[in-house]
């Protein structure tokens, strides 16, 4: 299973080496008669060791469902439908039992989700869903669990963690509540850690600290983290590489630096100028991505952002367009790129 | 100097805590706690804050969708905060809201042509004619098609249905619209059509707008003057520039410092506030922002400050800001 690694001071540098979760061609299509909903369509990503890949996208990209399909969290009928490889460590995720699966999912790659509410357990203590996993995947016994669960929620700055350990999650805030969320997922160290949306629900001085606090985090226990968000302000502040999904597939993916620079796909150059940032002199109207992403049902057969696209080419409707690389660490999947 | 077209002063929304038991009396939540603030024709003004600051109950408030506690509300020189029902009837023609969610504001029983004919036939304006004309006007406006009329909410998509809210709100000629998060629940390039939608309106129909919004980055791109709010008081209030640059009170500079930017490695030096936003149930003593400001003084836990004018337009309520 997972080697404890060592972990590398700067990870964002890191592309040569043996990724630590790859993905290859990961498919989610819902058959919807008469439609099949192509949900994600063919992902392919690498994360590295200690790195922050963020995942960004507007709702129905398909960036949700994809951590939800890495994580083996589907629910039937959904389960058995994706299709593609997720090699953790060289050994495929998708192939695995569902008890070693379960015996996986909270130690080698574990989940935050959104809404803290809804995935806390509201009838148990926040200690005993901390110290739960510490005992079932790492043998514990339930005092020296108590007692790590209680370093964790000191970890994650909880104020006064020993009362806190006790009370259930209704009594804490919304911020406390996500980051008692973050002391559960990462209890046992895992090597990968999905955050989905984590900081979307919370007031904005409260993201402030749970991004710094995820970054502290990362540091001290050389984590991989897959940050998924439809906020590229988020993504700009934390994350080493991101991958810009549109309707199911990855369009662009490149070093945070290059992608914000230069963004090469049309969509991802549209999506980063509508962006309102805080100017002195703001222009009078923002810029607009025209229209609005196709439903599943209804995308073209070609590339899926064409009828919004203002650099469309005849060979756009025929085909969607590889993810090919354009520079090193570089994809773009667009037939008429925009120049670098 | 002309009267504004809406003048609000030492606004109050008190909401009785009830025990599970008996459902008696425990307490008082000061959801809006003193509010004061000033509209002008054709402009807008932003508020903003964090979850439980009272942004939305102030708005909700001054078109008496909730019963003020106490505070004045004038619209066009009209004291209307005590006005009973029917008085106040041709001033819910003037003032007009949008709501953050447009999946949950649309009667999904309804074609949009009844939704936006609705309005007209409450307020027993026109024929069957005029209304048909007037919804097809509307449906122009806020930029959707002719037929749209004929379709139902559930088959839009969610920028389609925030213009659909948009177009009811106008359909009586406001003079005064609240944007309760108008592009909160909308993608990043949805957003942009609908701000650029809000704009060209104001400009065409000579709009005021209230944009309630704890989006910093949007509010920058809309309003003329934008006023901060934290547990059910104003604490700062200045011109759109002076806010956004020459922030005064510690709590805006703490929420500008916090806004993330989509530029990478420009990870300033946050002075982020530590903790949470207490509750509004239990807000501390004095200053309601003592407990988490960086430069409190024992006076502020003692001693709510006063908001004072420091420059034109801008009012700070911090007792260590002087002018």
């Amino acid at each position: 299973m997972i080697a404890g690694a060592t972990l590398p001071e700067d990870a964002g540098a890191l592309a040569v080496e043996t990724p630590l979760l790859s993905v290859r061609d990961l498919m989610l299509h819902i058959p919807v008669p008469p439609h099949v909903l192509r949900a994600v369509d063919g992902v392919s990503f690498d994360l590295h060791r200690g790195e922050t890949l963020g995942l960004v996208g507007e709702s129905g990209s398909g960036k949700t469902l994809t951590a939800l399909t890495l994580m083996r969290l589907l629910e039937p009928p959904l389960d058995h439908l994706p299709r593609g490889e997720v090699l953790l460590d060289g050994a495929d995720v998708m192939q695995l039992s569902e008890t070693r699966m379960s015996a996986l999912r909270g130690r080698a790659m574990s989940m935050v989700f959104q809404e803290p509410m809804t995935s806390l357990n509201p009838v148990m203590t926040v200690g005993r869903q901390i110290a739960e996993p510490l005992m079932r995947h790492l043998g514990l016994s339930g005092a020296a669990a108590s007692a790590r669960a209680e370093e964790m929620l000191r970890l994650v700055g909880i104020p006064d963690p020993a009362r806190v350990r006790r009370a259930y999650p209704h009594l804490l805030s919304g911020g406390m509540r996500q980051r008692a969320m973050i002391a559960i997922a990462l209890a046992c160290r895992p090597s990968v850690l999905i955050a989905d949306e984590p900081t979307t629900a919370l007031d904005v001085t409260v993201q402030a600290q749970i991004l710094e606090l995820l970054a502290e985090l990362q540091r001290e226990m050389g984590s991989a983290i897959l940050l998924i968000t439809h906020d590229l302000a988020v993504i700009a502040e934390t994350a080493h590489r991101v991958a810009v999904m549109y309707a199911g597939r990855i369009v662009e993916e490149a070093p945070v630096a290059a992608l914000f620079a230069a963004p090469r796909h049309p969509y991802a150059r549209g999506l980063l100028a509508s962006i309102p940032r805080i100017e002195r002199r703001p222009a009078p109207t923002l810029p607009e991505i025209p229209g609005m992403v196709p439903s599943a049902a209804e995308r073209p057969r070609g590339c899926a952002f064409m009828p919004r696209c203002g650099r469309a080419i005849s060979g756009c409707a025929a085909e969607p367009p590889p993810l090919a690389p354009l520079a090193p660490g570089h994809r773009v999947a667009c037939w008429n790129p925009v120049d670098g | 100097m002309a009267e504004p077209l809406l003048r609000v002063t030492g606004l109050e929304v008190h909401f009785p805590i009830r025990s599970a038991f008996l459902r008696r009396r425990t307490g008082t939540v000061r959801a809006v706690d003193g509010v004061t603030l000033e509209v002008a024709r054709g402009e807008t003004l932003a508020l903003v804050g964090e979850s439980g600051c009272g942004k939305t109950t102030t708005g909700k408030a001054i078109l008496r969708l909730i019963e003020p506690s106490g505070g004045s509300i004038r619209f066009g020189g009209e004291e209307i905060a005590h006005h009973a029902p029917r008085r106040l009837a041709p001033f819910r023609q003037r003032m007009q809201i949008v709501f953050q969610d447009p999946y949950a504001s649309l009667n999904p029983r309804m074609t949009v042509g009844g939704i936006l004919a609705a309005p007209f036939e409450i307020h027993r304006i026109g024929d069957a004619r005029d209304r048909a004309d007037r919804v097809a006007e509307l449906l122009r406006l806020v930029g959707l098609p002719p037929d749209a009329a004929r379709r139902y909410p559930h088959e839009f998509s969610g920028g389609q249905r925030q213009r659909i809210g948009i177009a009811r709100a106008l359909a009586l000629r406001p003079e005064l619209v609240i944007g309760d998060e108008p592009v909160s629940a909308l993608d990043v390039s949805i957003q942009a059509q609908i701000i650029n939608l809000m704009k060209r309106l104001q400009a065409e129909l000579g709009l005021a707008y209230i944009m309630i919004s704890h989006n910093l980055a949007v509010v920058s791109h809309v309003a003329d003057r934008v006023a901060v709010m934290y547990l059910g008081r104003v604490v700062e209030t200045a011109p759109r520039e002076a806010l956004f640059f020459d922030a005064r009170h510690p709590y805006t500079q703490a929420l500008l410092s916090a806004v993330p930017e989509p530029v990478p490695g420009r990870r300033r030096a946050r002075q982020v506030p530590q903790g949470d936003v207490p509750s509004p149930a239990r807000p501390p003593s004095g200053c309601h922002f003592h407990p988490r400001c960086p430069l409190a003084i024992p006076r502020c836990a003692q001693e709510a400050p006063d908001s004072r004018i420091i420059a034109p337009g801008h009012a700070v309520a911090c007792h260590l800001v002087s002018p």
